[in-house]
């Protein structure tokens, strides 16, 4: 059956997903591609399904219908055992940060270090520390996250995420919650990671100044439809897309100018 | 304000040649009377409105509105001509986005039949996902067993703390206690016949059978049960054993695993601990009813075999298995709201107390047909 289909190439695709809790249908018929190196952002209102479609793509939630492919792999196919071997590429960062309350923030990042190489001690101290470093975050490794505020609570999850350099970054709404410049940060550091070491990154967010500051790709996900408003970069989405929803939501609602006005 | 001649919140339907006229006046105060409506609007919306008598109004004004205006499906947004610019933009903000007409929760007035349907089901439900769970726990211990489970061995001496150290003054108390009042029931009917010396067999016994493990796991239920139920729930609630799984972690291994082996070890010794202390809260009874305690404790070991004493022991075990799984299940079922982590710890202590009690009986059962 699966191999009429033609099999996807990209670094995730995703085919005819269609996410339910229950007989409830939160988003439908959704198809787009992931390439490496891509800068995704999934978008759209809240309430509207976000978080639920960044569980589908790690394997936390499983597909109602419809497949999610990892360069051409079926991962929604494959036994959970197997699914180990992707999610070691993966690095998630949660809405809430989610580190592990009983550990310090070095011990949450040095954890999946620890249990992943071989690395020596010292050498797995240096990288917590380097990591901290990225987020702003220098001389809090022995602080338990119950210590520290929402926002470095939020800093120090994405920099468990990067522990292991994954090839996918996974985040969920990294930027909110955090202060202008922080925010900013954030976005450089987003950038940064993309162009030295070649992550690929996928994040849930709907704020529109980070969107346009780093994103060159997305998906918009429209409540009214439940299904995907638009795909593409979201600059030429805000100026260009056919589906006014988008263009809407991108311009904070505000009216358009009348040239590009349906 | 000190108006206190203030005209009441009033409603009145009036017709005129284009349509229904809803005329508003009166104060509308969250402390005032309730509105007059008079005239009816015949199930149309008004076109217009007369607000030249509104006084002034606070919320009561625009709810009352809204929730007019909502009764009817209506596809046309409702004329607003005539109100006042605050109370317009008011109701424009809260008309503007429709209601989601699948977003209310319908009560359903399900029959009879198919409330008991779904109760069985839910039953039924709950059965299978705890001895899924159970399941689960024999195959991380196998695991464990065979070196390829991963925790952190901190987090279990952490556990072994909390439910072995941390427990010993809540258990010394309450043993000590039970042991003094099995003493004194014992001795005020054994006086009678001048056996009081065989109070040193009834508490012996008995702790040693049944209290010391029972009131042992009972304070285990309601203090580690409930705990582990509060934790793993919380855990749960911050998306923390969702960043386990994603981070190649198995859940269960690194957190039902060390809390199970931590009570299944430490119970043992807490009862041993539990019936050293009751003997010695009988010791102390009998001391005031002149039985020297080295009599006693001669007494107490000539009453108990080895047989006997291992019952008890034998039972912490599978006790402290059982408060051990309802803990870490209710834990990891728990949903991912505060209240619902408060409602998967009264389930914890509520389960494991039932578990300890239903398993004792059975036991007793198993005893006395073998004749133990």
């Amino acid at each position: 059956m699966e191999q009429q289909q033609e099999k996807p190439t990209a670094k995730i695709s995703v085919r005819d997903l269609t996410m339910a809790y229950g007989s409830f249908v939160v988003m439908k018929d959704l198809n787009f591609d992931i390439q490496e190196k891509d800068i995704f952002i999934i978008m759209g209102g809240s309430g509207c399904g976000k978080s639920t479609l960044l569980r589908h793509l790690i394997g936390l939630r499983e597909p109602a219908t419809g497949n999610v492919f990892y360069e051409g792999e079926n991962f929604t196919a494959i036994a959970p055992d197997d699914r180990e071997k992707f999610i070691r590429r993966f690095g998630v960062m949660y809405q809430s940060g989610a580190l592990w309350s009983s550990m310090t923030l070095a011990e949450n990042i040095a954890m999946p270090l620890e249990e992943h190489t071989k690395l020596p001690a010292r050498t797995i101290q240096e990288i917590v520390s380097y990591k901290l470093a990225l987020v702003g975050l220098s001389g809090y490794e022995d602080y338990y996250p119950s210590q520290v505020s929402g926002g470095m609570n939020k800093r120090a999850g994405i920099a468990r995420a990067m522990a292991l350099d994954p090839d996918i970054l996974f985040l969920d709404e990294p930027g909110a919650g955090l202060d202008p410049l922080s925010s900013r940060r954030l976005d450089d550091l987003i950038l940064r990671l993309r162009d030295s070491l070649g992550s690929t990154v996928v994040i849930v967010t709907h704020e529109l100044a980070s969107i346009f500051a780093v994103a060159n790709n997305s998906i918009f996900l429209d409540t009214a439809t439940r299904t995907q408003g638009a795909v593409g970069n979201p600059t030429e989405l805000r100026d260009h897309s056919d589906n006014p929803a988008v263009r809407r939501f991108l311009r904070r609602g505000e009216e358009e100018t009348p040239l590009s006005a349906p | 304000m000190g108006q206190s001649e203030s005209t009441p919140p009033t409603i009145s339907w009036k017709r005129d040649t284009q349509g229904v006229v809803m005329e508003i006046s009166g104060l509308w105060r969250k402390g005032g009377p309730a509105p007059e409506v008079t005239g009816e609007g015949d199930g149309e919306m008004p076109k217009r409105y007369e607000t030249e008598n509104l006084e002034g109004f606070d919320s009561t004004l625009p709810a009352f509105l809204l929730s007019h205006l909502r009764k009817d499906e209506q596809k046309e947004p409702p004329s607003l001509e005539g109100m006042p610019d605050d109370l317009r933009g008011l109701m424009e903000l809260a008309l503007e986005i429709p209601e989601r007409s699948d977003a209310r929760t319908v009560d359903e007035k399900a029959g009879f039949l198919a409330k008991t349907g779904k109760g069985t089901l839910a039953v039924w439900g709950n059965i299978r996902s705890l001895t899924e769970f159970i399941g689960t726990s024999v195959l991380s211990l196998g695991r464990f067993l065979t070196g390829r489970a991963r925790f952190r061995f901190r987090d279990f001496w952490v556990v072994v703390q909390q439910c072995g150290v941390e427990a010993l003054p809540i258990v010394s108390l309450i043993s000590f206690l039970i042991g003094m009042i099995l003493a004194f029931v014992g001795n005020v009917q054994l006086a009678n016949f001048g056996a009081s010396i065989f109070v040193a067999d009834l508490v012996g016994i008995a702790m040693v059978r049944e209290m010391g493990v029972v009131m042992t796991s009972i304070i285990m239920s309601g203090r580690t049960g409930a705990a582990f139920a509060a934790n793993i729930g919380s855990m749960k609630a911050n998306e923390e054993i969702d960043a386990l799984k994603t981070f190649g972690f198995d859940p269960f291994d690194f957190l039902v695993l060390p809390r199970m082996l931590a009570l299944v070890i430490m119970m043992p010794l807490l009862t041993i601990y539990s019936n050293l202390m009751g003997i010695l809260g009988g010791m102390l009874v009998g001391a005031m009813a002149d039985i020297p305690p080295v009599l006693y404790w001669h007494q107490t070991v000539g009453a108990i075999s080895l047989t006997t004493a291992s019952l008890g022991v034998l039972k912490s075990f599978v006790f402290g298995a059982a408060i051990a799984i309802s803990g870490c299940y209710q834990g990891m079922r728990s949903g991912n709201s505060s209240a619902a982590v408060g409602e998967a710890t009264t389930r914890a202590v509520v389960a494991s107390i039932t578990a300890v009690i239903v398993l004792d009986s059975a036991f007793a059962a198993i005893f006395t047909v073998l004749n133990i």
